[in-house]
């Protein structure tokens, strides 16, 4: 049944310090879901997506995932290179072929195609998190963590991540993302992490 | 991959001149310390010239040192080339590659002029450049192990080099031999070989450490 | 390939805390008792019962702690590059605890060295300090110790001190060699003749033979040592899990020997 874009945890705990951060996840996610994650501060959001995307080694259990984006507090972008150079570093990363078209157009969709060549240390914080967000579009891999996306953007800003949020699902791909206001998107999971059982393992 | 990952480090380059500016002024400055402490020393062509030329050498790659993976590792762009390259070791090496152009290229190049203001004699300057050429790639190479598990520190500066003075010595020692060598217009190609024979080992082993301690550093914060 | 097999399966087990645990009791009081038992010897024979020397006279006999604390600093150092390694590939959780045991021993035995050196020294050489071949080396591999010392204190977080101290001595251990050749090349050419430590005459057996039985009884009371250690954070981590439980109480009726139980929570 599971093929290799599957997202799945058995059994999976994050620890950090020899200790349990949250009760332990068991979770199928075909291709095509969008996985809402949600918790109190300090329930350990943060450190279960870094663990998917690669970051973070210190976990009990086994989880399958596909290649993964990642996007963290840090947004990775470097403040001397222009949006658009920052795309190509990206592109280039993954040995693909930077697509400049696309990533103009996407630039206009989200309303900074005017700073396609501004360095990114002279962008607002939402502005850099929309070029961000043209990242994850442009890269070829099927599974976004997205830790709270909606920081800094104004409404507007908002839509545009849930719209693209459901497209890039509804072409497959999947998206597991925390976050403390609700995504509009259709057809979500919702995955909640509970603090762990009282009794330490080791 | 390269290409672009090069590109990118290039126009860095270009628009953070600091990064190639500090250490030449920290040498330059050092080298004026030096003379204003121990005119003696540097007042005519010496022996002892090789030694502070090299010791200075080493600090100015400490103080460089500190800052290779700093700026990537705080704008997050050092986490994101661990999970979305395709090989992340290149991506590691051509940061050090990067760093070794800023720093051990550029102190190759000012030797002539360093060299002799610290007491070198002119035939020395040639086997200088050369012993330089061989020894800085090391002193990267090998420093970026110590910079890279450093990086999440606060504060790392004196653990970095008491991590990476130590695995400096012999390229100190190898280096500064062959420079008494070639003010003594002796043969100095068996040091030359051991030099380079250094760096080659530090070539095989560092990027696998450095990328391992630069991924210890990632899961630090 | 039943060899194989064999040393396969031994390898998992070691991995194992409680089965660790069962393994080196015996191993501890071994190491302990024949520590003590050398130690003991070793200190009679080499201050009492050993020749002087012809040339150096009694002075030489710091020999009998200054040579064994070298070489078993010097191993020491390779056996947590050893222990990294191991613990790198495998994941091994006991061999930080190995790291951490050998750590500050390693440390003290090599300050012993350079401070025993210099007692040596003063009367053979006329000064407390020499630029020797040998004394640099041991420097560096003192400095290289205390590295790793502050590299660990300034992690936090267990898991992480554990791979970055794993790394660091993985790599000191491989410049090692380096770094001694390059000490010795850097001597020959400073070295000005004087009387070296490295090339005496040939000693008498009734010198060298308590000197071997000392630097058996540093080895042996290392092993005791980095193994007690050992054992005693296998207990310290483990102190939840039913094994350490049964161990306690068993403790005071049968001594020392836990009785076997059927289920195991150890991790391996």
């Amino acid at each position: 049944m599971t093929d290799a874009l599957t997202l799945q945890f058995d059994s999976l705990a994050c620890q950090r310090d020899g200790r349990a951060l949250f009760a332990e996840l068991n979770l199928t996610a075909p291709a095509g879901t969008c996985v809402e994650l949600l918790g109190a501060n300090g329930a350990g959001k943060s450190t279960l997506l870094r663990t998917l995307a690669g970051l973070h080694s210190q976990y009990q259990g086994t989880f399958q995932s596909p290649p993964a984006v990642y996007q963290g507090h840090r947004l990775g972008l470097d403040e001397l290179l222009t949006p658009l150079e920052n795309l190509a570093w990206f592109a280039g990363l993954e040995s693909c072929v930077f697509d400049q078209t696309k990533a103009l157009a996407l630039a206009a969709r989200l309303g900074i195609l005017a700073l396609a060549h501004t360095p990114c240390g002279k962008l607002s914080a939402g502005q850099q998190r929309r070029v961000a967000m043209i990242r994850w579009v442009l890269s070829g891999r099927r599974l976004w963590l997205l830790d709270e996306p909606l920081t800094a953007l104004d409404t507007h800003a908002q839509a545009w991540l849930n719209e693209i949020i459901a497209e890039h699902c509804q072409s497959g791909g999947s998206v597991v993302c925390a976050t403390h206001t609700d995504l509009s998107v259709p057809l979500k999971t919702v995955l909640n992490l509970r603090p762990p059982p009282e009794q330490a393992s080791w | 991959m390269v290409g672009a990952l090069l590109l990118r480090e290039w126009k860095i380059l270009l628009r953070a001149r600091a990064s190639i500016v500090n250490p030449m002024a920290f040498l330059l400055l050092s080298t004026l310390l030096f003379a204003i402490a121990a005119p003696q020393l540097v007042a005519e062509p010496s022996q002892q010239a090789s030694g502070i030329l090299w010791v200075l050498v080493l600090f100015t790659q400490l103080l460089s040192l500190d800052a290779m993976f700093r700026r990537d590792y705080d704008s997050g762009t050092l986490e994101q080339s661990l999970i979305m390259a395709d090989v992340p070791f290149v991506a590691v090496l051509i940061r050090i590659f990067v760093q070794w152009l800023g720093t051990g290229l550029v102190i190759v190049i000012a030797t002539p002029v360093i060299g002799p203001l610290l007491g070198l004699s002119w035939s020395a300057v040639p086997g200088t450049m050369l012993a330089l050429l061989l020894g800085t790639p090391a002193l990267s190479l090998l420093g970026s192990i110590g910079a890279g598990i450093t990086v999440g520190f606060s504060r790392g500066g004196i653990i970095l080099a008491l991590l990476v003075l130590p695995l400096f010595l012999p390229v100190l020692i190898f280096g500064t031999d062959i420079v008494n060598a070639a003010g003594a217009g002796l043969n100095y190609t068996a040091q030359a070989y051991w030099l380079a024979l250094i760096t080659l080992v530090a070539l095989i082993v560092s990027p696998f450490a450095a990328l391992a301690g630069l991924r210890i550093s990632v899961e630090m914060q | 390939m039943k060899l194989k097999q064999k040393l396969k399966e031994y390898w998992h087990k070691l991995g194992s805390p409680r089965w660790f645990y069962q393994i080196t009791t015996n191993w501890v009081t071994f190491f302990g008792g024949s520590a003590l038992l050398l130690l003991v010897t070793g200190f009679v024979w080499a201050l009492a019962f050993a020749p002087a020397d012809y040339q150096q006279g009694n002075s030489f006999r710091i020999m009998y702690v200054h040579v064994p604390a070298a070489m078993l600093a010097q191993s020491l150092y390779i056996g947590m590059g050893v222990a990294g390694f191991i613990g790198l590939v495998w994941r091994m959780k006991l061999t930080d605890v190995a790291i951490a045991a050998c750590l500050p021993l390693g440390m003290v035995l090599t300050a012993l060295a350079l401070f025993t050196g210099g007692v040596w020294g003063k009367p053979t050489w006329g000064s407390w300090w020499e630029w020797d071949g040998r004394t640099v080396s041991t420097l560096v591999l003192l400095f290289l110790y205390v590295g790793i010392y502050a590299l660990r204190e300034a992690i936090p977080d267990a898991d992480l001190r554990a791979r970055a101290s794993a790394l660091v001595s993985l790599v000191g251990t491989v410049n090692i060699p380096i770094i001694k050749y390059s000490v010795e090349w850097w001597n020959t050419l400073h070295q000005s003749a004087s009387f070296s430590l490295t090339e005496k005459p040939a000693m008498p057996a009734e010198m060298w033979l308590p000197l071997l039985v000392m630097v058996l009884g540093f080895y042996c009371f290392a092993g005791h040592h980095v193994l007690s250690r050992m054992r005693l954070e296998v207990l310290t981590r483990e102190s939840s899990s039913r094994w350490v439980a049964e161990l306690m109480l068993n403790k005071n009726a049968v001594d020392g020997t836990p009785q076997t139980s059927t289920t195991d929570h150890g991790k391996g």
